[in-house]
């Protein structure tokens, strides 16, 4: 699935047309982005959290050369699933 | 920032949805990724991330109250890795 499934998703549910479903799902996603951009969590209930976390520098490998290198610290995004969704996922096995 | 709150911001976004036309849209978003998943698709969203399952082997593991050795069976899980210009975005490059 990709965004333009979903655009066709949401044109399907809301009437709207194709131009302004594709215009639409963009914002949310900018909106989204923009949030985590600042640093801000996302909660959406039943689907999961997108949480921006610090990590701290450390020592690291190159492991093609074995030398050693610093990597440096940096803001990463993790997302934790929903325990609803989690369970929908293993229920369909 | 919550799901409803995302329904607040995009229809203050400029995109003149109403109440009910923004609930319906971010709902329909996060209904189809959920479904995708569920269904074992993979989803993927340019600029964003995307979303797949990941199996989870079975193993043994053991109560730490009790001390019983149990069976716990494989599993699946959603699993979303970070597309690279919300990961540039989050880390401030």
């Amino acid at each position: 699935m990709t965004k333009a499934d979903l655009v066709e998703n949401v044109y399907f549910k809301t009437g709207f047309s194709k131009k302004e479903s594709a215009e639409i799902v963009e914002s949310v996603f900018e909106l989204i982005k923009d949030t985590l951009e600042n640093g801000d969590k996302i909660k959406i209930a039943g689907f999961g959290n997108f949480v921006v976390k610090q990590k701290a520098t450390r020592r690291g490998r190159n492991p093609q050369t074995g030398e050693e290198i610093e990597i440096s610290s940096r803001k990463i995004l993790t997302f934790k699933p929903s325990q609803v969704l989690k369970t929908a996922i293993n229920e369909e096995a | 920032m919550t799901k409803s709150q995302l329904i607040e911001r995009l229809m203050e976004a400029g995109s003149d949805l109403n109440k009910k036309e923004s609930e319906l849209v971010v709902n329909t978003i996060f209904d189809s990724i959920g479904s995708a998943l569920i269904g074992g698709d993979r989803v993927e969203i340019r600029g964003f991330g995307s979303f797949s399952i990941r199996e989870r082997e079975a193993r043994q593991a053991r109560n730490p109250k009790s001390g019983n050795l149990i069976d716990i069976p494989s599993k699946k899980t959603p699993f979303f890795k970070t597309g690279k210009e919300l990961r540039e975005r989050v880390d401030g490059i």
